[in-house]
């Protein structure tokens, strides 16, 4: 109860916490998460010559914006207590379409809206298929998974190279703001998505509902909160954060392939539970999510400024964290029921 | 009639023999078991001996499952045992030395146990939520066999390794025979004992088995290890019929195929009763599903379509809401899986 009755002031009260009154518990995790990143950037600044460079910093944005949308996505289905498995397979299927429309000659204008409607109605089905027929989300998703990887193999199984005019623009062009320090687009979109998904949990009726059924849908229920209809909607955000990402992917990309963000959803899994996020729902913030993105960013740059790591450490890595975090996790909630 | 057709075996029992039977329009000899050098060859014998690392891996699942918890970290166990075994026999100064073979098959099978003991601690020692418990290992494992591996595809050429997944006994693929004996043991062990009625009741109410006495923690724990064994001897088999540790491809997903075997096997995902012959059914049927494909000409890729629609309409068909709306609503059926209509 506590934790839906009092649902986040706002996503900056999260990184400075009133000392003088104690920390909130509910903090806990994300605070953990900001300090592990701060302990990264530091170790990369001490060993390595041109980390502390402010490239390398927004690099890490510039490389996983795709996985900011997703994960940010995923937090909302998350926050209820569910699972959303079918992002990866999303994010593929919508490259695929695209570079297949486009390829065919149709204007981005037509394609953007119609991938980004696609992955909706997708996320839709999910949603009324997990609510209408109380299927576990975990299978529901996992045939969604199956039924878009299938789908984007089906329609083309090598990679279609995109050459339309947007697309490269989208990928090529960057926001400078002085020499040598540039960021992408999709960095803007995907900051975009990210300040929308932490307005709405924090501030609407729609947000407080999201924490409401993660604590307990039972009592969301009699508490005459439309639990049906929220229910599905955070699955139909999650596939519109999924095509989205896919569009984004599209551009970091410039091709469409079926094998495209193979195992995102763990990814896109491990950066909400990283970022503090209690994976039986009800509590957790946006923010801690793109702390976690950010942590999986760091890794793969300290392992390329490392350079003799090889990319399999990264796995292990989060591995290590994901435990870390979960061990966390099961701690606070002790203390706090 | 209306027995047979209520057995919770009946329809993924129909399933198969109907995929079977349309073999027979693309490929007349599909039925056809002949005996070269000694060995068995024919399709069937295709499907069974494609079909030995996902009944394995499903046989574990079903126990898993049956308390009420599931393991994403299988597949990543199959990749690290046969990463092992095959790192092992690669410096053994005689490949082919039936000891050394063994102590490898030992040493990886140990190492998988000590995995599901870590998966069945963080369960039900530390109290984490089974999917995300196991998903640690499904991300970090892959990663230790990477590293076990090195990033490389081992290649082996133990003859002795070879017998485990290629190999043939009395003309029986050696592979089917391991599979035939660990699920024989299995049933025996789950009907013949109080384990199998454990098992259940600590699945179908956790609360109800604490005041009744069952310690279910050292059970947690045991089921999660016979799994990670299961999956150990599964990736033995899937190494040593390629003659070679490849990371990335050994039991990539099997986790959600074998969910899928024991769901169709008609074991409920919420835990409690448990069919172990079901999910080993429902691990042959995904198999011939496969080989299905490729004897019709479909494009491989569209098992995966295929799998989803099996999911979809297998879900559907246990879930309580939506045979309440389809009876009392014959129309809304069509509506249903929205997931069909984009197909």
């Amino acid at each position: 109860m506590i934790d839906i009755s009092a649902p986040p002031q706002s996503e900056t009260a999260a990184v400075t916490p009133r000392r003088r009154r104690g920390l909130d518990r509910r903090h806990i995790p994300v605070l953990a998460t900001l300090g592990l990143l701060a302990f990264m950037y530091g170790l990369g600044v001490v060993n390595y010559d041109n980390f502390s460079d402010t490239q390398v910093f927004l690099n890490i944005f510039v490389d996983n914006a795709f996985l900011l949308v997703v994960a940010a996505g995923m937090t909302f289905v998350i926050l209820t207590g569910g699972i959303d498995l079918s992002v990866g397979a999303v994010v593929a299927l919508t490259t695929v379409v695209a570079a297949t429309l486009l390829n065919a000659g149709w204007p981005a204008v037509v394609v953007l809206p119609l991938v980004l409607l696609m992955g909706t109605s997708m996320g839709l089905g999910m949603g009324a298929v997990i609510h209408y027929f109380k299927v576990e989300p975990f299978i529901a998703t996992l045939a969604g998974m199956f039924l878009a990887r299938g789908l984007s193999l089906l329609i083309n199984r090598n990679s279609i190279p995109i050459t339309d005019p947007f697309w490269t623009a989208m990928a090529q062009d960057r926001i400078r703001f002085g020499p040598g320090i540039f960021i992408s687009y999709s960095v803007v979109i995907a900051l975009v998505v990210v300040l929308i998904g932490a307005y709405v949990l924090a501030y609407t009726r729609f947000g407080r509902t999201v924490y409401a059924i993660g604590g307990n849908a039972d009592s969301a229920l009699l508490m005459g909160l439309p639990v049906g209809r929220t229910r599905i909607a955070v699955y139909t955000v999650s596939g519109f954060c999924s095509s989205l990402g896919g569009v984004l992917l599209s551009f970091y990309m410039l091709s469409g392939y079926s094998l495209h963000a193979q195992g995102m959803e763990l990814d896109a899994i491990a950066a909400v539970v990283i970022g503090g996020t209690i994976l039986t729902g009800g509590s957790g913030y946006l923010l801690g999510t793109v702390l976690g993105v950010m942590v999986l960013g760091m890794i793969q740059t300290i392992i390329a400024f490392q350079g003799d790591l090889s990319s399999w450490w990264t796995k292990i890595v989060i591995g290590i964290l994901l435990f870390a975090f979960i061990v966390l996790q099961r701690l606070v909630t002790r203390r706090t029921t | 009639m209306s027995n047979l057709t209520r057995h919770r075996l009946f329809w993924p029992a129909a399933v198969l023999v109907l995929l079977l039977a349309s073999n027979v329009f693309f490929a007349p000899r599909f039925f056809t078991i002949t005996l070269q050098d000694g060995h068995l060859y024919g399709s069937l014998i295709d499907i069974l001996r494609s079909a030995t690392p996902l009944a394995l891996v499903a046989l574990g699942m079903t126990m898993v499952i049956a308390t009420g918890g599931i393991d994403l970290s299988l597949g990543s166990i199959m990749a690290i045992s046969g990463a092992l075994a095959c790192l092992i026999i690669g410096d053994l100064p005689d490949q082919n030395s039936v000891g050394g073979v063994l102590i490898a098959v030992g040493v990886a099978l140990v190492l998988s146990a000590a995995l599901g003991v870590w998966n069945g601690v963080l369960v039900s020692v530390i109290g984490i939520q089974p999917i995300i418990a196991t998903l640690i290992l499904m991300v970090a494992g892959r990663g230790i066999a990477q590293l076990i591996t090195d990033g490389q595809i081992i290649n082996v050429t133990s003859a002795p390794y070879r017998v485990i997944g290629a190999g043939y006994l009395l003309g029986i693929p050696v592979s089917v025979i391991i599979v035939a004996v660990v699920v024989a043991a299995a049933m025996l062990l789950v009907r013949r004992s109080a384990l199998g009625v454990l098992i259940e009741s600590v699945g179908a109410s956790p609360t109800a088995s604490r005041l009744a006495g069952i310690r279910a923690r050292g059970l947690t724990i045991t089921v999660y290890v016979f799994a990670a064994f299961c999956a150990g001897i599964a990736g033995l088999i899937f190494s040593s019929n390629v003659a070679s540790a490849d990371s990335n491809a050994a039991g990539n997903l099997i986790e959600l195929d074998a969910i899928l075997a024991v769901v169709i096997g008609g074991t409920a995902l919420t835990g409690g009763r448990f069919s172990i012959a079901g999910s080993v059914l429902g691990a042959v049927l995904i198999s011939a599903l496969d080989i299905t494909t490729y004897t019709i000409g479909v494009p491989a890729e569209t098992t995966l379509l295929f799998k989803a629609v099996v999911v979809v309409v297998l879900c559907l068909s246990q879930s309580a809401a939506f045979r309440a709306a389809v009876f009392r609503r014959r129309a809304v059926a069509p509506a249903t899986p929205a997931a069909e209509v984009s197909a």
